[in-house]
């Protein structure tokens, strides 16, 4: 159905849904993708990867942590610095890598522990594409969506069911870092360095006290959106996947 | 432009907001403001709002009187109660020399500076108050006031006809993200108490500010008046702030120590030692008023004496038990290691407070100020002589005898600074002048008859 030979010319590929990197794939990942009848390529180094998705920008990116984490992270800068940043970026990586990923900054919208389940896989792969795809929508403003949340990027308004939130400055930041990225567990830490900057010298309670602000003006139908993970920090909403 | 800015006139713009409400406290605590409509907000916004300050309490000085007050993008709230046709907005405002330096005058830069002095430390200060109130007919002071209703503590009845004020406070508050952690009927006819849950100071104070207005807004719509003086009725309590304290360092709760007595750590214990130490000049700044003397009565829920304990209502400070276990922020066993200070009273300044008992705190801790043992037992049960015994000493009796320790109060000085510090001295005291000016009516029936 698909090959993970990248050589055809752009304008004659049909349309590329996900570039994996890097080639060679793993067995099950490319059994994955088969199987859910997805257009694929796979880049064997960053500068194919750079190429292919400026040829398939929309497509949403595999990375795996292969060798290892810094070669992911470094994959992510360079479609950062060739202004490919704005797919979605599915991580795939190893149980021991999940401290590099928490400390990390890299613009990952969900990861997948490998050997992955591949219900889950497919699962998070629709969210990350979904969430690429709302992103683009809306007549070029941007938007970001969760369930019954609504975060309009241009005008920095919110809404949840229909209902406008009147949120400061920095309440929004923390809904929007946190919608951008459902399901994704943020630490305390991260938070403060990722939606205040490294600069501020707020200690982790901060985040405590702007997520309750939030859940009390989200009100109590909805409080539940943002959860607490006991003893890491916090996450928005659940990732739900087909069993 | 920075995207705090751009978020508010995008906002503004967004959610048709017709007025933005600055506001900034004076050195009493009340809030002032002036209102600005939503197109000047840019230029407030880049270039501040310069005013004569000379007429607001606490500001005036002898040869410069403009100021600067300089709108906190940070701080933009949409007010909930406001006409969706009209909808207002507010923001807090520094207040700024013309060359751009903090203005001296301004008691949230006092607050401000005692925050930054611990953060270089490491550590963050949170503080959590228990607003007490009474809700009356009117404010008319030619006569006792009324109370809307005879509900008693805990009460949920029809009695507690204030019960519907409350709760649309409560919805208000919540719109504000102000989280309430309690709320409920007080002893007294007529009395509230709303318990706000921690935040740091700075915040907190600002919320403070913003609670007691949406108070008495929300009373006053439904026709009654709201107020937050210490001791309105004389047979019954008066309303306090008891005030909930924690230092931070990073994740850790500095006041925790598992392993402790109590589970207070060492540097709790200094900290209430520090507290302790300055509590007869500390009243002056917690309870400022006249009538905030008439609160500090033997056997009501307020404090007389100088004195911990775990558990004891009687006490000035107690260690309130912690449920360790439960926190829905999924914070660590014993994040809510706290102390509480039930001096002050809700008609106090919460950023000079918070700045004084912050400074009184980390004085015992920098000293390394032993904390004598707690005295258990009911305080208004023993004599003077019992109590010194213990080394039980009393609270000032009154704003005259606060004032005096104040004066004295070389750490105090420091805290307030001295712009503040001799305009708070010189103001109470000329307060406290006039009240002893005056020939109650307690003397008339009295003397008058028999003498």
């Amino acid at each position: 159905m698909s090959s993970s030979a990248p050589t055809e010319p752009a304008d004659l590929a049909p349309s590329v849904e996900v570039i994996a990197f890097p080639a060679p794939v793993a067995p099950d990942l490319a059994r994955s993708l088969d199987f859910a009848s997805i257009e694929w390529r796979a880049a064997g180094d960053v500068s194919e990867l750079v190429s292919l998705v400026s040829a398939h920008p929309e497509a949403t990116r595999i990375l795996t942590a292969e060798p290892g984490f810094t070669e992911l992270s470094a994959a992510i800068k360079e479609l950062a610095a060739a202004s490919l940043a704005e797919g979605g970026v599915l991580a795939l990586i190893k149980g021991g890598q999940l401290g590099e990923l928490m400390a990390s900054d890299a613009a990952i919208d969900d990861f997948c522990v490998v050997p992955f389940h591949a219900a889950e896989f497919e699962a998070r792969l629709a969210r990350v594409r979904g969430a690429g795809r709302r992103m683009a929508e809306n007549d070029g403003e941007e938007v970001v969506r969760f369930g019954a949340l609504v975060l309009n990027v241009d005008t920095y308004q919110a809404a949840i069911g229909g209902r406008p939130l009147d949120l400061t400055y920095m309440e929004y930041e923390l809904l929007k870092f946190l919608a951008q990225s459902p399901g994704k567990v943020f630490t305390r830490a991260s938070l403060l360095s990722e939606v205040w900057g490294y600069d501020y010298y707020g200690g982790a309670r901060t985040v405590d006290v702007h997520v309750r602000r939030l859940r009390a003006k989200l009100g109590e139908e909805h409080s539940s959106l943002i959860q607490t993970v006991r003893s890491v920090g916090y996450k928005l909403g659940e990732v739900r996947w087909p069993s | 432009m920075q995207r705090h800015e751009e978020y508010v006139l995008n906002t503004v713009e967004e959610r048709k907001v017709r007025l933005v409400r600055l506001w900034f406290p004076d050195v009493h605590g009340q809030l002032k403001s002036f209102a600005l409509p939503s197109t000047e907000l840019e230029t407030a916004l880049s270039e501040g709002m310069h005013f004569d300050g000379s007429s607001i309490d606490g500001f005036s000085r002898i040869q410069e009187s403009d100021v600067i007050a300089r709108p906190d993008a940070s701080s933009f709230e949409v007010l909930p109660w406001s006409d969706p046709d009209e909808r207002a907005a507010a923001m807090v405002c520094n207040i700024e020399n013309p060359d751009g330096t903090p203005f001296a005058g301004d008691s949230r830069n006092v607050l401000r500076r005692r925050l930054q002095d611990i953060r270089t430390e490491g550590y963050q200060f949170m503080v959590a108050p228990e607003m007490e109130y009474f809700i009356f007919e009117s404010a008319d002071p030619t006569g006792s006031p009324i109370p809307i209703d005879q509900g008693g503590y805990f009460d949920l009845t029809t009695a507690d006809a204030g019960s519907d004020v409350r709760r649309q406070t409560l919805a208000t508050l919540e719109m504000m993200g102000i989280p309430v952690e309690y709320s409920f009927h007080e002893d007294a006819p007529s009395q509230h108490e709303i318990d706000l849950r921690y935040n740091n100071a700075l915040s907190m104070a600002d919320d403070v500010m913003m609670f007691r207005l949406l108070v008495r807004e929300i009373a006053q719509e439904s026709g009654a008046h709201a107020t937050f003086m210490p001791k309105p009725l004389p047979d019954v309590q008066g309303s306090g702030m008891h005030t909930h304290m924690s230092l931070w360092k990073g994740d850790d709760n500095a006041f925790y120590d598992p392993d402790a007595e109590y589970q207070l750590s060492a540097i709790g214990r200094h900290f209430i030692a520090g507290i302790l130490a300055h509590a007869r000049p500390l009243t002056a700044v917690t309870n400022q008023l006249v009538n905030s003397y008439k609160r500090f009565v033997v056997g009501t829920e307020a404090p007389a004496h100088v004195s911990w304990a775990r558990n004891n209502r009687s006490a000035l400070i107690r260690v309130p038990l912690t449920r360790s276990t439960r926190s829905d922020e999924g914070a660590q066993l014993g994040s809510s290691t706290r102390i509480e200070y039930r001096a002050p009273d809700p008609a106090c300044n919460p950023y000079l407070a918070f700045a004084v008992m912050l400074a009184a705190g980390m004085d015992g801790v920098e000293r390394e100020l032993e904390l004598a043992p707690e005295v258990e037992g009911d305080l208004f049960s023993l004599s003077t002589d019992e109590l010194a015994a213990q080394g039980v000493i009393e609270l000032p009796r009154s704003l005259g005898e606060a004032l005096e320790e104040l004066e004295t109060s070389d750490l105090l000085r420091a805290a307030l600074g001295e712009h503040i510090f001799e305009w708070f001295l010189r103001n109470k005291r000329a307060e406290w002048d006039a009240y002893r000016m005056q020939v109650t009516p307690f003397e008339l029936a009295r003397y008058l008859p028999v003498w």
